[in-house]
């Protein structure tokens, strides 16, 4: 077990590498003049050869890379074009939003998800089938931006329930564990459950419905096990596969919603993204892609190693 | 004295199945008896309802199945039990080893701590007297180092192994009675035998009643005491196995016994029953094996034949043999 999770780990670092690389190199290839965004038109070429030297935009690719990479491993992403602080402390900053978003959104999501595909499967073909389902496939059909605005409209315009946007205490962006931080909470929290609820409900009902047609089903219940006895096996031969989607899921969330957090100008590492694609920020894009990549490869590892804790069979290669 | 009762007694036993469009009527009207002791042979090709009359035993079909008539197990009326004493009946009194013990075993628990759950699901006792009792079933198999193939998962063992852990595992709360569903059919040939005399002796040593599926003449023979042949959901020949196998009244036994692979040996071809079985959601009206029967006379096509006593019983118009 532990000899597979210290495997699995050393296989990140060569993915981490390609995903720098990649990371570095899509800014590159991308059309466009980062400085462009903060000289005027009317900058002299002298001006312009000075700050492309400041920012080490005048040396060869190969150098860049390798001093990006160095300044990368100390923690320091450089600083960034529009606002001249750290990048690595606003992405971290962000990060936090983001988890605190993310994290709302998958308690509302996952067991929501995961009720209503245990219900579906179990009682595949009923109304409660039905109706789960159809509650399931609403949820990947609908675009969220598209149902942020009308949870907006809803209950912040027509019934004053809740703030349309923003984040943190009266807005300011501090932090606590009150209604009048938490209410920012709702809207796109609820909004971000909606996908990985029928991602989840939908993998789970087609799990259970096919451990439940398989035969050792029938033998436990041969053996004289009663139904809630039964379930205990379905679901623990369900829940490797539902493990892995819920992480890759969580993965996906984590990571921010450009859309969701821009609708509602939630201050997190999608609405940090926008900002800086707007303004054609250079570092803080390297910098907020390379640290949501690594966070997916280290992600997708944990899910392997929880699964194969879970699941024996996983193991045996 | 009075003889004791059969300690599995089934009177006109119908099964239909409503999944789907169609009603299918696997079962038509059975009638069969075992005695404690004793070892029944359910023959019959796929599709002529052995399986779904030993499922009857235990009612394990899927939901909205009909089982109409008379199931008395042990004393108990099956049909009338209760969802609890159904399921104490089940892997209590009456236990099953199933045709595919790859798939009837949980995959992601270990073979050990299915026949604990087993075990304590049946009697009052701890964690560990139970997992002493599985280390005691698992020599009464003759599992090889038992102690650490207890923690094995099903798939760390061979079907010959895991065959023998599903008996360990039905065997665990002292049944009456043992149903088996064609056990040895998914092993080979060698493992086959392995398992046969197995089952054999724990049934001689333990004094089990068993029902044993097979479509394999030769394995009934060499496990049973009656035999009971079927052929679209009815018995159409049943009796002691010695006097069926080398006097069978019924064509359809007969033909089966002619087609058996070692007759083949001297001469080039194996002989068949020609047709194939018929469908059960349209039965012809009168014996079902009549379109295929050498046989065949003029009441064959209109009635159906009832089973009647004689050396052995045969649902027949035109019996072998008189």
């Amino acid at each position: 077990m532990l000899a597979y999770a210290f495997k699995r780990l050393l296989h990140v670092i060569p993915v981490a590498f390609g995903v720098s690389i990649v990371c570095f190199l899509l800014l590159h290839i991308a059309p466009g003049d980062p400085l462009a965004a903060i000289l005027p038109a009317d900058a002299t070429a002298e001006l312009q050869a000075q700050m492309r030297a400041l920012y080490g935009l005048d040396r060869p690719l190969v150098i860049q890379y390798l001093l990006w990479l160095l300044r990368a491993l100390h923690g320091d992403l450089g600083l960034s074009i529009a606002t001249g602080r750290p990048v690595t402390r606003e992405i971290l900053g962000a990060m936090v939003n983001s988890f605190i978003l993310a994290g709302v959104a998958t308690l509302i999501g996952f067991s929501l998800g995961s009720l209503l595909g245990f219900l579906a499967g179990l009682y595949r073909g009923s109304w409660i089938d039905r109706l789960a389902s159809s509650i399931a496939m609403l949820g990947v059909s609908v675009p969220h931006y598209w149902l942020g605005i009308v949870l907006v409209i809803i209950f912040s315009v027509e019934l004053n329930w809740l703030p349309a946007t923003g984040g943190g205490t009266d807005g300011s962006g501090g932090r606590a564990l009150d209604w009048s931080y938490l209410r920012f909470l709702v809207l796109p929290a609820l909004t971000m459950s909606v996908i990985p609820m029928g991602i989840i409900a939908r993998t789970i009902r087609s799990l259970v419905a096919e451990v439940l047609a398989q035969d050792f089903v029938q033998a436990l219940a041969a053996k004289g096990l009663m139904p809630r006895q039964i379930l205990r096996h379905v679901i623990r031969n369900a829940a490797p596969t539902a493990i892995s989607v819920m992480g890759l899921q969580l993965g996906y969330l984590l990571g921010g919603s450009i859309l969701i957090e821009t609708v509602f100008s939630w201050p997190g590492t999608g609405f940090l993204l926008n900002n800086a694609i707007f303004t054609r920020d250079l570092p803080m894009l390297q910098g907020t892609i390379l640290i949501l990549a690594l966070f997916f490869v280290i992600m997708n590892v944990l899910v392997d190693i929880v699964q194969s804790a879970i699941d024996p069979r996983i193991q045996r290669n | 004295m009075q003889t004791p009762p059969a300690i599995i007694d089934i009177r006109n036993l119908a099964v239909t199945f409503r999944g789907g469009s169609r009603k299918v009527r696997a079962v038509n009207g059975v009638d069969l008896t075992v005695d404690r002791g004793e070892v029944l042979a359910l023959l019959g090709e796929s599709g002529s309802g052995k399986s779904v009359t030993l499922r009857s035993l235990l009612r394990l079909h899927p939901k909205g199945t009909l089982i109409e008539g008379e199931i008395k197990v042990a004393g108990q009326d099956v049909m009338r039990l209760g969802r609890r004493a159904l399921a104490d009946l089940r892997g209590g009194t009456v236990s099953m080893i199933f045709q595919e013990p790859r798939l009837a075993l949980d995959p992601v628990y270990r073979v050990g701590d299915q026949i604990v759950e087993t075990i304590r699901r049946h009697m009052p006792v701890s964690r560990s007297e139970a997992r002493a009792r599985a280390l005691r079933l698992f020599e009464d198999v003759r599992i090889p180092s038992p102690e650490s193939r207890l923690g094995n998962y099903p798939h760390e063992m061979s079907g010959g192994m895991l065959q023998r852990s599903m008996i360990a595992m039905a065997l665990a709360c002292d049944p009456a009675i043992l149903l088996a569903d064609e056990p040895t059919t998914a092993l080979d040939a060698t493992v086959q035998i392995q398992i046969l005399l197995l089952l054999r002796e724990l049934q001689t040593r333990r004094g089990l009643a068993v029902v044993f599926v097979t479509h394999d003449i030769g394995v009934a023979a060499q496990v049973a005491d009656k035999v009971a042949v079927m052929y679209a959901g009815r018995i159409v020949e049943s009796g002691h196995i010695a006097d069926v196998i080398h006097n069978p009244r019924h064509p359809y036994t007969q033909g089966l016994l002619d087609a058996r692979v070692e007759l083949a040996q001297g001469s080039s071809r194996l002989r068949t029953i020609e047709g194939a079985p018929p469908d059960l959601s349209a039965l012809p009206p009168g014996c079902a094996f009549a379109p295929r029967c050498g046989r065949v006379a003029e009441t064959c096509r209109t009635v159906v034949p009832e089973l009647h006593s004689g050396s052995t019983s045969v649902a027949c118009f035109e019996p072998l043999r008189g």
